[in-house]
């Protein structure tokens, strides 16, 4: 196989908004012609940023797993669901299926994330080529699935709605959904500003 | 107006020389296998007519029920509006904030902003203020989430079956259709719209 060029080398940039391959003038502030968005070679202050991000998540995710997503009231009888309490119940109810699919979205999508994230970070911050198929790969599947961890925000937003049988059912939401929510946000804004071209600019194993 | 003759990989930066691809072809990096390219599958005048189905459905699925419970012969039933304003009630206003944006109003101004901009694609023009609303369209491509809610809705059914009696309501009917019509769109790389319009002559 002949060596693929990169945009770099050929004094290329892609505009991240439209596409449009434009010449590299090196000019500070150099916008595309077509859109008008600033050209940058690489997503700007990525390795910081999607770092930070992912640190908030991170730090929004164990509230979010400890405390109660949602109370559930009837007669005389209250009850605080956590994310993996309402796992188990779905389980115990006869639902395995939907059990694995809501333990998938909330728990295992998170940590995917957290893990992935922190690997394409550690990976690129050192400047290895290991790997780097398999690590396109997963970040692709981590921008593919991320936003599936809302489920839960919105099953408790429903049964909010839903359960309103004065004294004698009722269901409201409680703080752990909202930190949950604000850890999906995060986790999806760090990926976006990871910029997967980083996991090639250390030399390509391909050649 | 014709294609650049250039095409460069968004998730590897190797550039390409652009090939015309044939019905159903897809163009991959050969360095990263993300997909640089697809062959329009609809025409212009095939997308508007799919976003103003998507309106439809869309309209329906906010307006009609989602589900209804029933416990003791009373009833209680939930529409995505009523979904929003019960958090807001509840003191989960971030929830329902971060509900009403994914749910209601992304998707809204995506199927309106798409509609524009289809509409004037079918002669190869560009709308007023085209630029603006392809900027934006970018930028809300990952923050829709309707097909996240329909799943959320059969979780929702399922926990609720335990202690209530469940009926699923049209509005269910209406976003599954939905679902469908999303997953189509996305297929749909629509920044090919830069290359097939050009601004109208004045
Ligand atoms: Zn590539």
């Amino acid at each position: 196989m002949s060596k693929l060029p990169r945009a770099a080398e050929l004094g290329l940039i892609r505009c991240h908004v439209c596409a449009l391959v434009c010449r590299d003038t090196q000019a500070p502030g150099a916008a595309c012609p077509r859109c008008g968005a600033r050209l940058h070679r690489r997503k700007s202050a990525s390795y910081s940023r999607t770092a930070a991000l992912l640190l908030a998540a991170f730090i929004l995710y164990i509230p979010a797993n400890l405390l109660p997503i949602m109370r559930t009231a009837s007669i005389g009888e209250v009850d605080d669901n956590t994310i993996i309490s309402g796992v188990v119940e779905l389980w115990v109810k006869g639902a395995p299926d939907l059990a694995i699919i809501v333990f998938t979205a909330s728990i295992m999508v998170p940590m995917l994330k957290f893990l992935v994230l922190g690997l394409l970070l550690v990976c690129g911050k050192c400047g290895s080529n290991w790997a780097q198929h398999q690590r396109a790969r997963l970040y692709r599947l981590v921008e593919f699935v991320g936003y599936w961890s809302m489920l839960d925000v919105f099953v408790v937003a429903l049964l909010t709605a839903l359960v309103r049988f004065s004294v004698f059912s009722s269901v409201e939401p409680l703080p752990g959904v909202v930190f949950f929510g604000l850890t999906v946000v995060l986790t999806m804004l760090a990926s976006m500003s990871f910029d997967p071209r980083l996991i090639w600019d250390c030399g390509c194993d391909d050649e | 107006m014709s294609p650049a003759p250039l095409l460069i990989c968004e998730h590897c930066d190797t550039v390409y020389r652009r090939i015309s691809l044939a019905r159903g072809q897809v163009a991959c990096c050969a360095r990263c296998h993300f997909v640089l390219e697809r062959h329009h599958r609809l025409s212009a005048n095939g997308l508007l007519a799919l976003t103003a189905t998507a309106m439809v459905v869309f309209i329906q699925a906010n307006t009609w029920p989602i589900i209804t419970l029933g416990l003791n012969g009373q009833q209680s039933s939930a529409t995505l509006w009523g979904t929003i304003i019960a958090m807001w009630q509840q003191h989960a206003q971030i929830v329902s904030v971060l509900v009403a944006a994914t749910l209601f109003f992304f998707p809204l101004m995506k199927m309106l902003l798409f509609g524009w901009v289809f509409w004037f694609a079918r002669r190869g023009e560009r709308g007023p203020g085209f630029r603006g609303v392809m900027i934006v369209l970018h930028y809300l491509r990952p923050w829709t989430m309707s097909e996240v809610f329909m799943l959320g809705v059969l979780v929702a059914i399922v926990k609720a079956r335990a202690y209530f009696e469940v009926t699923a309501d049209p509005g269910v009917f209406a976003y599954a259709a939905l679902t469908v019509l999303i997953t189509v769109f996305a297929g749909v790389d629509f920044r090919q719209l830069w290359d097939v319009t050009a601004e109208r002559k004045p």
